[in-house]
C-alpha cells in the first residue's frame, strides 16, 4: 500500500509538471501538427490524391498523431528525469524507501500521461481538419499504449546516461526525429523503390506507425501480429535494461 | 539503544580514492552529534553511505538495529536527511517539496498534506506555503530542507551544514528548534563548519580525517583535552611595549588589544593577578576562537604534520 502511495506521488508529480507547463509541453504539438494539416493535408494532400484507397489528408492524421505521442513521452521523461538529476532532487526518492521499478514506473507513468494529453490534443486538431474514423478502437489503445512505454523507456535511459543537456538532445534530434519521419508518417513504404523498401523494414518505428494507422483506417504496410510483437519485444528489453541499471545505480549513485 | 553503528566502514571510489578506512562509529539514541572534520575527510561520504546515496565498498551500518543492506526500507524510514546543498526541484511550491516527500514514504496525500503544512508552520514558513522555492531566500530554502526531512517524522535526523550561508538571528532560531526536536526524542547527527555550533549544540563528537575517525569523545571531555586556551584583550590605556608574563605568550593586535595564550595549568586568574600587579587595566576578555575550533584546528594540523598534537 505504502508503496502504491510512493508510485502516485511520483506520476502526480510528474503530471502536475507538465501541465503546468503546458506552453512549452502541449501547444506546441498542436501549433506544429495544424500546420501540417494545413500544408500537408490541405494544400499539397489535394494534388497527391489517395494512398491506399484513402484520402491523403485522412492517411496521415495516425502516423501524425502517433509522432507526437512519440516525441512527447520521449520527451517528458528524458527532460524530467534528467533535470531532477540536474538538480539533485532525485534524491528525494533515493533517500526514501522507493525501489527502482517504482520510481521507472512513475516516471514511464508520466511519459505515457503526457502521450495521452497529447495525443488527445492531436485528435482534437485532427477532428476539425479531416473525418476522423476509428476501425478498430481496440489496435489504437493497446499501440498507443505500447508505443508511449517504450518511448518513455527510452527516454529514461537517455536521462540516466546522460551528464548534460547536450546529452538529453543528441538522441532526439539525430535518431528519432529521421526514423519518425522515415517510419512511413507521411507515405507509405509501398511507394518506395527497392533496395530502400527493405531498408525500411528495419525501421521499429514503421511498425508503430503502420499497427497504429490499421488501428484508424483498417490499412496498413505491415502484419499487425508482427507489428504487436516487436514492439513488445523492445519494452522487454528496455525495460530489463532500465531496471539492472537501477539496481547497479548508474547515473544516480557513487 | 544505538541510533546508528557503523563497523568497519570502507569507501574506495571508482577512481581508485579511499574516502572511508575502515571507520568505527556508534550513536546514541536521543544523542545530538557531531560528525567533524576538514574538507574531504569523508563525512559527506559517511553521510551518504547511511542515507543510501553512495553504495560503500564494504562494511556495516545499522539504523535503530536494522542492516542497511538487509533491510534498507527500514532504514530508509528511521532517517530524515538535510543535505549540504539546496536540492530540491526550484520550480515547485514549498508546501509541494514537502507534500511530496511525505508521499514518498508512503504517507497518503490528505495527511500528507497535513503534515507538510505543520512543518511549514514550526519552521516559520507557513506564510510562504504557496511560494515556488526559487523565490525563497537562502536562509528559508535551508528551513525548507529541515521541514522536508521532517515530513515523516524519522527518528534520526542527520544534518549536513544546515546552517551554511544563513544570518545569525535565523541559525540561532534553527538551533532552538533543532534542540527541542532533540528534546522531543529525535536523535541528531550534524555536520558543520561553524564549530560554535557544534559546541553549542552536541553533546558526543566524532572528528574525521582523511577517512579515519582521529578522535571520538564526550564534548566536555574532548575539550578537557584542551593545554592552551587564547584570549584577546582590551586594555584601557595603550602600550606599546610588552610587558613580562612569565608562562603566558603575548602577541600585540594593536596598542590597545593583546592576544594571550594560557595554559590551563597557569589558569585565567594567574594571568590577571600577574596584570595587576603590573597597573595594566582590562576593559574586555574574549576567546580568540571559541575552544573546539582551537582544538580541532590542533588535531588538523597535527595531521598535516604542522604541529604536535593536542
Amino acid at each position: 500500500m505504502k508503496r502504491l502511495i510512493a508510485f502516485q506521488t511520483i506520476l502526480y508529480k510528474e503530471i502536475h509538471r507538465f501541465v503546468r507547463i503546458w506552453p512549452q509541453t502541449l501547444l506546441p504539438s498542436a501549433v506544429t501538427t495544424s500546420l501540417y494539416f494545413l500544408i500537408f493535408g490541405k494544400l499539397i494532400g489535394g494534388r497527391i490524391g489517395e494512398m491506399h484507397g484513402i484520402q491523403y489528408m485522412d492517411y496521415i492524421v495516425p502516423g501524425i498523431i502517433l509522432m507526437s505521442v512519440i516525441t512527447n513521452a520521449y520527451g517528458n521523461v528524458v527532460a524530467s528525469f534528467y533535470s531532477s538529476k540536474f538538480q539533485r532532487n532525485i534524491e528525494e526518492m533515493l533517500i526514501a524507501p522507493v525501489p527502482g521499478w517504482m520510481m521507472l514506473a512513475g516516471y514511464v507513468g508520466g511519459g505515457v500521461a503526457r502521450g495521452l494529453a497529447v495525443g488527445g490534443v492531436v485528435m482534437g486538431i485532427a477532428a476539425i481538419f479531416t473525418s476522423l474514423k476509428v476501425e478498430h478502437p481496440a489496435v489504437v489503445v493497446v499501440v498507443f499504449l505500447l508505443t508511449s512505454i517504450l518511448f518513455s523507456l527510452a527516454g529514461f535511459l537517455n536521462a540516466l546516461f546522460a551528464n548534460s543537456f547536450d546529452d538529453i538532445s543528441i538522441i532526439p534530434n539525430f535518431v528519432l526525429t529521421p526514423l519518425v519521419y522515415l517510419g512511413g508518417v507521411f507515405y507509405s513504404i509501398d511507394l518506395l523503390p527497392e533496395p530502400w523498401k527493405t531498408i525500411s523494414l528495419g525501421n521499429p518505428i514503421l511498425y508503430m506507425i503502420s499497427a497504429f494507422r490499421y488501428g484508424f483506417l483498417g490499412v496498413t504496410d505491415v502484419g499487425i501480429d508482427r507489428a504487436l510483437l516487436i514492439i513488445t519485444g523492445f519494452i522487454l528489453v528496455l525495460l530489463g535494461w532500465s531496471l539492472w541499471l537501477l539496481k547497479r545505480g548508474t547515473g544516480l549513485k557513487n | 539503544m544505538k541510533a546508528l553503528s557503523i563497523n568497519n566502514l570502507r569507501k574506495v571510489y571508482k577512481n581508485g580514492l579511499e574516502a572511508l578506512k575502515g571507520i568505527n562509529l556508534d550513536v546514541e539514541e536521543g544523542d545530538f552529534f557531531a560528525l567533524l572534520g576538514p574538507n574531504g575527510a569523508g563525512k559527506s561520504t559517511t553521510i551518504g553511505i547511511i542515507s543510501s546515496l553512495v553504495t560503500k565498498t564494504s562494511g556495516k551500518v545499522t539504523v535503530f538495529g536494522h542492516d542497511l543492506d538487509r533491510e534498507s526500507d527500514a532504514v530508509k524510514r528511521s532517517i530524515g536527511l538535510v543535505p549540504q546543498e539546496v536540492n530540491f526541484n526550484q520550480f515547485e511550491k514549498a508546501h509541494q517539496i514537502v507534500t511530496n516527500q511525505a508521499g514518498y514514504y508512503g504517507i497518503p496525500r490528505k495527511q500528507a498534506i497535513k503534515r507538510a503544512d505543520e512543518c511549514l508552520e514550526v519552521l516559520g514558513l507557513g506564510d510562504k506555503r504557496n511560494e515556488s522555492a526559487r523565490q525563497l531566500s537562502g536562509g528559508m530554502k535551508r528551513r525548507l530542507m529541515i521541514a522536508r526531512a521532517l515530513a515523516h517524522a524519522p527518528r534520526l535526523l542527520i544534518l549536513d551544514e544546515p546552517t551554511a550561508g544563513v544570518d545569525i538571528e535565523i541559525r540561532r532560531s534553527m538551533w532552538e528548534y533543532l534542540r527541542q526536536l532533540n528534546r522531543d526524542g529525535t536523535t541528531i547527527i550534524l555536520t558543520t563548519h561553524y564549530l560554535e555550533e557544534a559546541e553549542n549544540l552536541c553533546r558526543n563528537i566524532a572528528i574525521i580525517d582523511h577517512g579515519e575517525i582521529v578522535e571520538n569523545n564526550a564534548m566536555g571531555n574532548l575539550l578537557g583535552k584542551l593545554d592552551v586556551t587564547s584570549f584577546i584583550l582590551e586594555l584601557r590605556k595603550p602600550l606599546e611595549r610588552l610587558p613580562k608574563l612569565t608562562g603566558y605568550r603575548l602577541t600585540r593586535i594593536d596598542d590597545r588589544t593583546w592576544s594571550v595564550d594560557v595554559p590551563v595549568e597557569l589558569g585565567i586568574h594567574g594571568l590577571f593577578d600577574v596584570l595587576t600587579l603590573q597597573g595594566i587595566e582590562v576593559t574586555s576578555l574574549r576567546n580568540a576562537s571559541n575552544r573546539l575550533e582551537q582544538f580541532f584546528m590542533n588535531l588538523v594540523e597535527a595531521g598535516r604534520g604542522e604541529r604536535p598534537s593536542v
